[in-house]
C-alpha cells in the first residue's frame, strides 16, 4: 500500500484507509463545495424569486433597486444583518441561545447532500464521469438515504425549539410550544407518506428511488398521487412555511421563535428557513417527480437532468411561494385536527392499500376484489374514526363541572 | 337567553380581588373559581407579582400584548390571562394615544373644532367632522342649503367605505392572508384619491364645519365618483373569491368572538357589532339624520354575532354604500354649499377685495370664531364603527364649554375580554380584528 497524501489527511478515518485515492477525495470535497456554494447562490434567489413573486401578485413592484430587478437585495440584506447590534437577551440562556441557530442552519445543508441533483437516468443509473472518475452527481449516497433526510428535518426542530425556549421571553416560549407539537406531529404524516414511495421503489437510497423511476415511471402516479399531496401539506407545514407558519405567526407571536433574536443570528434562522424549502422542494422532486429524470433533450449527457431536476425543483418553489400569498394562516388547534385526525390516516389507510394491492399482483389473486375489500375496510376504519372523534368532542358532563370560565357557560345559562 | 350574567359580569365582584389573588397564587384554578368575569381585574403590580412567585402548579401566565404589537390596531395594549394558548381572563388598557383632545377643544373656536375632532378616528375623519357639526348647528339653529346635507352625505358614504376597506384589509392581515392586505389597501387608496380631489386631503379633512362644507365639489367630480363605485363591485367579488368562501378563512372566523345582542345592548355596543348578532340598528334609518330618510338602502345584519359576521357585514355595508352613493348622484341639488348666515358664514373672496368691513368679518369669524347661543346638545351620527356621538356644552361664547365624543371604539372595545374568553391567542388576534378598534378615537 502506498502511502499518499489522502492517507496522511484523511488517515484517521478508517473509511479512507482501503485505498482511496487523493481523486476521490477531491472529487467529494469539490462536490461539498459546489453543493454548499450552490445551496447558498439560490437561498438567494430564492428570497429574491419569492419577494418579486409576492409582490408580483400583491400589486405592487418589490425589490427593484439593489442590481438588475433588485437580485441583489438579499445580498443587501445579509450585509445590513452582519452589521447590525447582535442582542441577547438578559434572561436568556445564552449557551442555548447562541446555538439554536446552528442546530436549525446545519441540518438544512445536511440534507441537501443526499439529493441527487442530476445525472443520465436514462438508461444509466445516474453516474456521470468527472476527471475521468465515475460519480455520482449527489454529494453522498448513503445507503440510509431517505431516513437521512428524516433524521435531519427532526433535528432541525431543536433549533426552532431551543430558540423560543432559550429566549427567555413569553411569546417565543409559545412559539417554542407550537413548534414542538406542530413539527412531531407532521413528521408522521410525512414518514408515512414517504413509505408509500419506499414500498414501490424498494430501497432508502435516493439514487435508487430516483433510478426506479426511470424516464415518465414517476412515483406521483406510481403511488396515486395521493401520498405525494399529504407529503407536501406536510412538509409545508414542517418548513414552517404559510398557511402553517405558526412557529413565526408575526400577527399573533409577533416573529414567534426568532422574536428576541437580531444581526446574524437571525439572519441564519432566515437562510436556515430558506434553505429548508430548497432543500425540501428538492425532497419532494426526488421522491415523486423522478428527479432528474426525464427525456434527454440536450446533447451533453448530464445537463439534461440538471435542466429537468430545476424545472421541477421551481415548480415547488413557485407552489410555496403561491401558498404564502394566497392562504389565511391555519389556527393551533386547525392545524393539529388536520394532521392527526387527517393526514395521518389518510396516509395510513393509503399505504395499505398500496400494500395490499402489490401483494395481490405478487401472489396473483383478483386486484380489483382487493382493492374493493381493502377500501371497505378502510372505510369502516375511517367511520370508526370519525365516531371516536364525536365521542371526543363531546365535554364529559359530571368531571367538568367547572366550566363557568368556559364561554359557552358564562354566556349560555 | 338573558342577559343577566352580563349584567353581573359587569358589576365588579364583592371583596378585595388584588389581595385574594395574590394569597392564592399557588391555586390559581381557586382564583379562577372565584372570579367568573372575563374581565382580568388585577393592576399592573400585581401582575407582577404573579409573575415572581409563579409556583410549579401554576398554570396560568400573564401576558402582555402591545402596545407594540402588529395586531393591536395601533397602541391597544391587552393583558391576558393565558393557560397555555388559551386566554381566559383579560384586560384592554388604553391610554397610550391620549392626547387630551376633548379638552383641546375647550380652546379652538367651533369653526376650529372639526380639525380636532377629525384626528380622533383617523379612519373616518368626516364622520367626527360631521357629529361635531351637527351639534353646533344644532345649538346655533342653522338650517343647512339642501346642497350642504348632500354633500355631506356623499363625502360620509365615501368615507364609510373607505373605512370598511381598511377592516378588510387589517382583517386580512391579521388573519395571516397578506396579500388581501395590499387589496384592501389599493381600493382604499382610490376611494382617499377621490377624498383627496374633493377636500384637498387624504386624511383629516377638515371638510365638513359648521354651516355646511368648506368648499363646493370640484369640476368633474360626477365622473370620478361614477369611476370609483362602477370599480369597486368587481374588486368586492375579488375579495369573496379570495376570503369569503376560503375555508381556511371560514374556519378561523366562524364561531370565534360570540357575542348576542342582549349582552351588546348591556355594554353599549353598537356598529356592526350591534348588527352581527341579528339586532337591525342603524342610525341612518333609524334616527335619520342628513337626509338619510330621502334614501333607500338595507341595514345589513348577522345572525351568529361571530367574527365571520362582522367580517360579512363590513363587506356588504360596502355594497350598501356605493348604492347610497349612487343614489346621491342622481339626486344631488343644486345650490349653495354652505349656510349664508354672515353670524357664521365668512364673506366670499371677493368682497374682501372691496369692502374694509368684509375683510374686518373675515377676520374676527377666523379669529375669534363666531359666538354660539348657551345650552347643551347631543347629535350623534352612524360611523363605521357604530354610534359615534358628540355632546357639547356652550356657555355663550365662542369656544365650547364642554366637548365630549362618544366614541364608538371606545364603547365596543369593553366586548374584547368577553369575546376572547376561551380563545386561543391566533382568536384573539381575530377578535381584535373584527372589533375594528381605532386607538385614536378610543383615547382621545
Amino acid at each position: 500500500m502506498t502511502l499518499s497524501l489522502g492517507h496522511v489527511v484523511f488517515g484517521l478515518d478508517p473509511l479512507y484507509l482501503g485505498g482511496v485515492g487523493l481523486d476521490e477525495v477531491f472529487i467529494t470535497l469539490l462536490k461539498v463545495v459546489v453543493a454548499f456554494g450552490l445551496l447558498l447562490m439560490s437561498v438567494m434567489l430564492m428570497i429574491w424569486f419569492e419577494r418579486k413573486l409576492i409582490s408580483d401578485m400583491q400589486n405592487r413592484i418589490g425589490p427593484s433597486l439593489a442590481g438588475p430587478f433588485g437580485v441583489f437585495q438579499t445580498l443587501a440584506d445579509g450585509i445590513k444583518l452582519f452589521f447590525k447590534e447582535d442582542l441577547i437577551p438578559e434572561r436568556s440562556d445564552r449557551l442555548v441561545f447562541k446555538l439554536a441557530p446552528y442546530l436549525s442552519l446545519v441540518p438544512a445543508f445536511l440534507v441537501f447532500a443526499v439529493v441527487p441533483v442530476g445525472g443520465d437516468f436514462n438508461g444509466g443509473d445516474g453516474r456521470v464521469t468527472i476527471f475521468g472518475h465515475d460519480t455520482f452527481l449527489q454529494v453522498a449516497d448513503p445507503p440510509v438515504g431517505i431516513l437521512f433526510v428524516l433524521a435531519m428535518s427532526s433535528l432541525a426542530v431543536y433549533g426552532v425549539m431551543l430558540a423560543g425556549w432559550s429566549s427567555g421571553s413569553k411569546y417565543p416560549l409559545l412559539a417554542s410550544v407550537r413548534a414542538s407539537a406542530q413539527m412531531v406531529s407532521y413528521e408522521a404524516a410525512l414518514g408515512l407518506s414517504l413509505v408509500a414511495v419506499l414500498l414501490k421503489s424498494g430501497s432508502l437510497s435516493t439514487n435508487q428511488i430516483v433510478s426506479e423511476q426511470s424516464v415518465w415511471n414517476w412515483n406521483l402516479w406510481v403511488t396515486w398521487l395521493v401520498p405525494m399531496v399529504v407529503f407536501l401539506i406536510a412538509a409545508t407545514a414542517e418548513l414552517n412555511r404559510p398557511p402553517f407558519d405558526l412557529v413565526e405567526a408575526e400577527q399573533e407571536l409577533v416573529g414567534g421563535f426568532h422574536t428576541e433574536y437580531s444581526s446574524l443570528r437571525f439572519a441564519l434562522f432566515f437562510l436556515a428557513e430558506f434553505m429548508n424549502t430548497i432543500t425540501m422542494s428538492a425532497i419532494i422532486v426526488t421522491l415523486f417527480l423522478g428527479g432528474p429524470n426525464g427525456p434527454d433533450f440536450t446533447t451533453v449527457g448530464w445537463l439534461s437532468g440538471v435542466l429537468w431536476f430545476f424545472i421541477k425543483l421551481m415548480l415547488f418553489l413557485f407552489i410555496f411561494v403561491w401558498f404564502r400569498a394566497t392562504l389565511p394562516r391555519i389556527r393551533y388547534d386547525q392545524l393539529m385536527d388536520l394532521g392527526w385526525k387527517l393526514l395521518i390516516p389518510v396516509s395510513l389507510g393509503w399505504l395499505m392499500l398500496l400494500a395490499c394491492y402489490d401483494i395481490a399482483g405478487d401472489r396473483g389473486w383478483n386486484r380489483a376484489a382487493v382493492v374493493v375489500v381493502t377500501l371497505v375496510v378502510m372505510a369502516g376504519l375511517a367511520g370508526l374514526l370519525v365516531l371516536a372523534l364525536r365521542a371526543a368532542k363531546q365535554k364529559p358532563k359530571d368531571a367538568h363541572d367547572d366550566t363557568s370560565y368556559e364561554r359557552k357557560a358564562t354566556w349560555v345559562t | 337567553m338573558n342577559s343577566s350574567p352580563v349584567i353581573s359580569d359587569a358589576v365588579v365582584s364583592p371583596g378585595d380581588v388584588s389581595r385574594d389573588i395574590t394569597s392564592d397564587v399557588a391555586s390559581d384554578a381557586a382564583v379562577r373559581c372565584r372570579e367568573q368575569s372575563a374581565v382580568l381585574r388585577i393592576g399592573e403590580d400585581d401582575g407582577e407579582r404573579l409573575e415572581a412567585e409563579a409556583s410549579a402548579n401554576d398554570t396560568t401566565m400573564i401576558m402582555n400584548m402591545g402596545p407594540q404589537h402588529p395586531s393591536t390596531h395601533g397602541v391597544l395594549r391587552l393583558m391576558l390571562e393565558m393557560e397555555g394558548e388559551t386566554v381566559l381572563r383579560s384586560k384592554p388598557v388604553i391610554g397610550y394615544l391620549h392626547t387630551g383632545m376633548e379638552k383641546t377643544a375647550e380652546t379652538l373656536t367651533y369653526l376650529q373644532g372639526p380639525t380636532n375632532v377629525t384626528r380622533m378616528d383617523y379612519a373616518a375623519p368626516l364622520f367626527g367632522e360631521l357629529a361635531f357639526s351637527l351639534a353646533t348647528e344644532a345649538l346655533l339653529g342653522l338650517d343647512l342649503p339642501p346642497r350642504a346635507i348632500w354633500i355631506r352625505m356623499l363625502m360620509c358614504e365615501l368615507n364609510r367605505i373607505s373605512s370598511h376597506l381598511l377592516f378588510q384589509a387589517t382583517n386580512g392581515m391579521d388573519i395571516g392572508a397578506v396579500s388581501m392586505m395590499i387589496y384592501g389597501w389599493r381600493e382604499r387608496e382610490e376611494t382617499l384619491r377621490l377624498l383627496e380631489t374633493i377636500t384637498g386631503l387624504r386624511m383629516n379633512h377638515n371638510y365638513i364645519r359648521p354651516g355646511g362644507v368648506a368648499a363646493d365639489l370640484p369640476d368633474g367630480w360626477r365622473d370620478e365618483v361614477l369611476g370609483l363605485i362602477d370599480k369597486l363591485p368587481a374588486r368586492l367579488e375579488e375579495f369573496d373569491a379570495l376570503l369569503t368562501g376560503q375555508p381556511i378563512y371560514r374556519e378561523r372566523l366562524q364561531g370565534v368572538g360570540v357575542i348576542n345582542s342582549a349582552e351588546c345592548l348591556a355594554l353599549g355596543v353598537t356598529g356592526p357589532i350591534l348588527r352581527s348578532t341579528g339586532y337591525a340598528w342603524d342610525l341612518r334609518r333609524d334616527m335619520p339624520y342628513l337626509a338619510y330618510e330621502k334614501l333607500d338602502f338595507d341595514v345589513v345584519v348577522g345572525t351568529y354575532g361571530d367574527c365571520f359576521d362582522r367580517y360579512a357585514i363590513r363587506l356588504n355595508e360596502i355594497r350598501e354604500s356605493i348604492r347610497i352613493v349612487a343614489q346621491i348622484l342622481d339626486q344631488m341639488p343644486a345650490g349653495d354649499y354652505r349656510v349664508q348666515d354672515k353670524k357664521v358664514t365668512p364673506p366670499p373672496r371677493v368682497r374682501i377685495d372691496e369692502s374694509m368691513e368684509a375683510l374686518i368679518h373675515h377676520f374676527k369669524i377666523f379669529t375669534e370664531g363666531f359666538k354660539v347661543p348657551a345650552g347643551e346638545v347631543y347629535a350623534a351620527v352612524e360611523s363605521p364603527r357604530g354610534e359615534l356621538g358628540c355632546y357639547m356644552v356652550s356657555d355663550g361664547s365662542g369656544v365650547p364649554y364642554r366637548m365630549h365624543i362618544r366614541g364608538p371604539s371606545f364603547v365596543n372595545l369593553q366586548t374584547l375580554p368577553h369575546l376572547m374568553r376561551g380563545g386561543m391567542i391566533a382568536d384573539a388576534v381575530a377578535v381584535i380584528s373584527s372589533v375594528d378598534p381605532i386607538m385614536g378615537e378610543v383615547d382621545r
